[in-house]
């Protein structure tokens, strides 16, 4: 909690992160985590609680480890979004914002999620499930409970939503190389431009001659270390080895990188 | 204009493999504007980007180089540059591949933008519920420290910037700036009235600058390649690049980045078309609050001034198209819900209007409704409109306005037939797909 306050100038910003903390350990935000984000930042539990429920994503009851949001908003629903909510309550038996007896999943309608090429798209704890029936989001729910490791369309294998949680209060876990650059439909312009040999113009008058070589990073001029290459999101263990390890601390890297410029 | 209709510029990379990590940036030109940008005097890149013409890119539309140009003269209080990566809007779906492919593209605009505004501490405010982004921004964000972009003494400038990859927690109102600054400060993301204006008092009180992603992921482009060449797309007061997102009822939807300015008909063209069998019935140029539009507009220019004469709004060229299955009724009411679910409650007639808007929308599509009924509708909108603080409620009256507008025999429709004419099955992805397949054979 103090590492999320350390963040920012002035520390009541670090509520927002701060709840998700609390969510990714309580499982939703408890009376506890609240009395504990009101003591940090000297504000009253009240004040806690009053923002905790303005934002639909802090949960007031213990949710499943898979939070299942189908989106309902217009133009996910008339492409199939009602029919999969309808779809999920009936096979899970569940109604809007409740969790399965056995604790597995909750399911929620959402709003809309920024990925409207792809509807009908259900988000499984953040993740994108893309161009879904409900053929396809029965068959999802159905390995999410029977334990089987399952990849979002755009995104990593996916973790508990109290796994996430802890992501979204700052704490990598590590699986940001997972998944692709994009998905077909992000790509389809792209596809049409290259096809028909379509560019933006090359070269304007730029403000400056343009360098015609890769840059060498500050930090690579002043480290001995071997110069990082294309093969990092493949390799993490011998990028690790030279000193710019994806799994170390935030904080650390950032001394590390403040110090290899000094002695620059 | 002698552009094509596609120019990618922001999307070119997003097919590389691994094109959000840092090294496959850098072969990419990547960060190469940042050195640049470092050699000129800030206000040079101000200029720069005012000489550009380039428009925030997330839904008003105002000139981003004149918004960094609002901030007073340098004095005790720092200043804010706030990234606004809240994408929300009904029908919007840019910003996130955007961030999910190549987010150092953004990181490098917060950097220059930063430098050029002179601010020292930068925030990325991106909504909480895209979890696979989020990981990307905060991997390339450390990265970027990691290679002496970010930290102490950027290139050995003097200039000092950190950044943080701030989740949001699920709350549409927080893409409206200011609300966006009061829950980056911790509270209820309700928005602030103005003046003044968050570049006199934003975040904490302080000089702030707040710009949507796809506005300061422009900002690299013309720093490397001149204000010229940027204003060389577009029309003559739309200039640049966007990215124009199809979505619904089209054979290949996605995002499609070209000068601002080309037409739904050339976009409908690029992507194959209507799905087979059918045709356009309305659409929205820049999300749900941009008013609909139907076939009768389909050759006017998607451009700032070419949206505004039809009496609608580029928006965030968050193009929803819908064909002649969906119901106008059942598309508005959901829409009306959601900006009922999303009043952040502060302003009665946003807070109390989009509740009754629900109510009487609701009995218009069970078919109980009349007549009398479409005139309470727009009476209600009139009072809603222009009477809060911020432009959600405005919003929330233009599908329900311009609906009426175009489809008024349909609202009429529904109380003949006592109910809905349409099958909902019918406009679905998976109904399109058995028809296609039909017709294949």
């Amino acid at each position: 909690m103090r590492e999320i306050i350390a963040r920012y100038p002035q520390k009541r910003s670090a509520l927002l992160p701060m709840l998700h903390l609390v969510q990714s350990v309580e499982g939703y935000v408890s009376p506890e985590g609240i009395e504990v984000c009101a003591e940090l930042l000297d504000i009253t539990p009240a004040e806690v609680a009053a923002v905790a429920t303005f934002y639909t994503m802090f949960k007031r009851r213990p949710v499943g480890d898979y939070h299942v949001g189908v989106c309902t908003n217009t133009l996910c629903a008339v492409m199939g979004g009602d029919a999969i909510f309808a779809a999920l309550k009936e096979h899970l038996g569940v109604g809007n914002d409740e969790t399965t007896p056995d604790g597995k999943i909750t399911l929620e309608h959402v709003e809309c999620n920024a990925a409207c090429d792809y509807a009908p798209v259900v988000m499984v704890n953040w993740e994108f499930f893309d161009n879904m029936t409900p053929e396809k989001a029965r068959q999802l729910v159905d390995d999410l409970r029977a334990g089987v490791e399952v990849q979002s369309t755009r995104g990593a294998r996916l973790c508990t939503w109290r796994e996430a949680e802890r992501v979204l209060a700052g704490f990598p876990d590590g699986r940001a190389d997972e998944g692709p650059s994009a998905g077909e439909a992000s790509l389809a312009g792209l596809r049409v431009a290259a096809e028909r040999g379509w560019f933006a113009p090359t070269e304007g008058n730029g403000t400056a001659p343009e360098m015609t070589t890769r840059p060498t990073t500050p930090a690579e001029a002043t480290r001995t270390a071997e110069q990082a290459d294309t093969t990092r999101a493949a390799d993490e263990s011998r990028v690790a080895e030279a000193g710019i390890g994806a799994a170390d601390q935030d904080d650390t890297d950032r001394d590390d990188s403040r110090g290899g410029k000094e002695q620059g | 204009m002698t552009n094509p209709p596609l120019t990618p510029v922001l999307t070119a990379n997003w097919g590389q493999k691994t094109s959000w990590t840092l090294p496959a940036y850098l072969d990419q030109g990547g960060y190469r504007a940042l050195y640049t940008a470092v050699t000129m005097d800030p206000d040079e890149i101000v200029n720069l980007v005012k000489e550009s013409g380039l428009r925030g890119r997330g839904g008003a539309g105002f000139p981003t180089g004149m918004k960094w140009g609002f901030l007073p003269p340098p004095g005790d209080k720092p200043r804010y540059l706030v990234v606004n990566a809240d994408e929300s809007e009904p029908g919007t779906c840019k910003d996130i591949p955007l961030m999910m492919a190549s987010p150092h593209t953004l990181v490098e605009g917060v950097i220059i933008s930063a430098y050029a505004i002179r601010a020292r501490q930068a925030f990325i405010y991106v909504r909480g519920e895209v979890l696979h982004v989020i990981r990307r921004l905060q991997q390339a964000v450390r990265e970027a420290y990691e290679a002496g972009y970010l930290g102490r003494n950027i290139l050995g400038t003097g200039f000092d910037l950190d950044v943080v990859v701030h989740a949001g927690a699920g709350a549409y109102i927080c893409g409206e700036e200011t609300a966006l600054l009061d829950s980056l400060e911790g509270r209820r993301g309700q928005p602030r009235l103005r003046p003044p204006f968050p570049a006199v008092a934003g975040l904490y009180a302080s000089p702030t600058v707040i710009n949507n992603v796809e506005s300061i992921a422009s900002v690299p482009g013309i720093v490397k390649r001149g204000a010229e060449w940027f204003s060389s797309m577009g029309t003559e007061k739309s200039k640049g690049h966007v990215i124009y997102s199809l979505s619904g009822h089209v054979r290949r939807p996605g995002q499609y980045e070209g000068p601002l300015g080309i037409t739904l008909r050339e976009l409908l063209d690029l992507a194959g078309g209507i799905r087979p069998g059918h045709e356009l019935k309305f659409w929205t140029p820049g999300g749900s609050s941009t008013p609909m539009l139907t076939k009768e507009h389909l050759d006017v220019p998607l451009d700032y001034e070419g949206m505004m004469s039809v009496g609608s709004m580029l928006g965030t060229r968050a193009l929803q198209i819908f064909d002649d299955t969906t119901c106008v009724v059942r598309a508005v009411l959901r829409w009306t819900e959601f900006y009922k679910h999303e009043s952040c409650g502060k302003c009665t007639p946003c807070r109390e209007g989009t509740w009754w808007l629900v109510q009487i929308l609701q009995r218009l599509e069970r078919g109980e409704g009349s007549e009398d009924d479409l005139e309470l509708l727009l009476d209600l909108c009139d009072n809603i409109g222009g009477r809060s603080f911020c432009a959600l409620a405005d919003g929330a009256i233009a599908p329900i306005k311009s609906s009426i507008q175009h489809f008024r025999d349909e609202y009429i429709q529904h109380f003949e037939n006592g109910g809905c004419p349409f099958d909902p099955m019918a406009a679905t992805l998976f109904a399109s797909s058995e028809a296609s397949a039909g017709a294949a054979v």
